[in-house]
């Protein structure tokens, strides 16, 4: 069966200053699936990944060059509204960022910013959304009670919820799970597991063993060149390339 | 996510003993029935799908291992279907054995009555059959009592190798015949043997406990080493 491709990176370089990142990365990403990309520090995973809505922007001396392509549309394009690009293509981050308001307004956020009112709409994305967000219930009693008030997994969770509210199509995840103890990790993991139905997900981990259980694709990449990407099983059982053996089997990284 | 990839696992696996299962029953209808059709087929379709299967269930195994880490009662329900999966591969071949004998024998007159080799059949497949329930349902007391049905194949094929060795000594131009017939039950008792095998791994993966050893050697305390 031929895989939609929602995503694709061309010849993808990138530099802070003189200092090269990624060279030349070319990646095609699958819709509805999850693909991790893993590698030691310094590999340029989160670089690519910021790459993907254009988070790297604002970053001084930063430059890109290559092409991302969006369904089709180059997102480095001139004509490319970057709100846009964001609602379609949100982004979770490592430490969970809550606004420090009610777990509703949270929520709310990205529908009122874009200048809708009606309290029905907004309560009805409020529930879907805390619900695929899989806190629904947790919180439904309180949902006008402060957003910092809950733990750090649930606040992670609020912040899916809040990248789902404004309907993208992709949700990046950068190191979701890093702040995270072990059982909200799991519910972290189980939640991008179900969310792969709707969403095409892509997850930044340094833990080898998180993108294992949670992916469908891995790259993985070193000193920023992709060096192998493939089916998630494939890379852990039989990888082709001799350094992704190396960093699997902890020789290094 | 684990016990998703687990299910799925552990259904492949029943449709490959289900696979596995048929072709034994196959080649032994074969040779009751003097049906070639049937015995052709369990070496030309139904062993390339086995072999299939093998490949793919060692595959998931692997890469469920790698993946997911499995611990405790996962890691020896992993471990034991990767057994499980080698023991099925050995019944499969064991079924194309005693199909390409089947084949040999029904162009011939028979040397003997086809009576013990039909119910050393029934009992090795049911034997195999019960297995896989066991293994399905975690059921340890039909697991227990497989292992004691072992006896019975293994009585029938010491009496078919008397038989055997009778007739040889009698009649010289049966030899081959006589050879084919041995092999078959030879095989229905690997057959046997392995069934015995899946159950003390859904001993080991229920309890925890590996009755291996300790059943061998009672084994051969009472009758013997098994041939």
């Amino acid at each position: 069966m031929e895989q939609e491709i929602i995503i694709q990176i061309k010849d993808a370089n990138s530099f802070y200053g003189a200092k090269q990142i990624l060279k030349n990365v070319t990646l095609n990403i699958p819709a509805q699936t999850v693909t991790a990309l893993m590698g030691p520090s310094g590999c340029g995973k989160s670089t690519l990944i910021r790459c993907l809505n254009r988070m790297n922007d604002l970053v001084p001396r930063f430059r890109f060059e290559g092409n991302v392509l969006y369904k089709g549309i180059d997102l480095y394009g001139k004509d490319v509204d970057i709100t846009d690009l964001r609602r379609e293509i949100g982004m979770v981050f490592q430490k969970p960022n809550p606004f420090p308001k009610s777990i509703y307004e949270n929520v709310a956020y990205g529908i009122r910013i874009q200048g809708i009112a009606n309290r029905e709409f907004i309560d009805g994305i409020v529930e879907e959304s805390l619900k695929r967000a899989a806190l629904w219930d947790e919180v439904k009693d309180r949902l006008h009670e402060s957003a910092l008030s809950l733990s750090g997994g649930q606040q992670q969770r609020i912040c899916i919820a809040r990248a789902l509210a404004v309907k993208p199509h992709v949700i990046l995840f950068d190191e979701p799970c890093s702040a995270l103890d072990p059982i909200a990790t799991a519910k972290i993991e189980e939640l991008i597991t179900d969310l792969k139905n709707n969403y095409t997900i892509i997850v930044v981990t340094h833990n080898t063993a998180q993108a294992a259980r949670v992916s469908d694709f891995t790259a993985f990449l070193y000193l920023g060149d992709l060096i192998e990407y493939g089916p998630t099983a494939k890379i852990f059982t039989v990888p082709q390339d001799k350094r992704t053996e190396e960093y699997l089997t902890g020789k290094f990284g | 996510m684990l016990i998703e990839k687990m299910a799925e696992l552990k259904h492949r696996l029943i449709e490959y003993a289900t696979l596995v299962e048929g072709m034994i029953n196959k080649s032994i209808k074969g040779l009751l029935e003097k049906d070639e059709n049937l015995l052709e087929d369990v070496i030309e379709r139904d062993e390339p799908k086995a072999n299939n299967y093998d490949r793919e269930i060692d595959e998931t195994c692997t890469a469920l291992i790698a993946q997911f880490e499995p611990l405790a009662k996962d890691l020896r329900t992993v471990v034991t279907i990767l057994k499980m999966n080698k023991d099925l591969e050995r019944m499969a071949d064991h079924a194309v054995n005693i199909s390409e004998s089947s084949l040999f024998l029904i162009a011939r007159p028979l040397v003997k009555p086809l009576d013990d080799v039909r119910s050393m059949a029934r009992t090795a497949s049911m034997m195999l059959k019960d297995s896989i329930d066991a293994f399905v349902n975690e059921n340890v007391a039909l697991a227990r009592d497989v292992c004691d049905r072992d006896e019975v194949v293994d009585t029938v094929g010491e009496k078919i190798l008397d038989d055997m060795a009778s007739f040889i000594r009698e009649k010289r131009d049966g030899i081959r015949r006589s050879l084919h017939l041995m092999r078959i039950a030879h095989n229905l008792e690997r057959v046997a043997d392995i069934s015995t095998n899946i159950c003390e791994e859904v001993i080991y993966i229920v309890e925890g406990k590996d009755i291996k050893h300790h059943k061998t050697e009672e084994r051969e305390a009472d009758h013997g080493p098994t041939i």
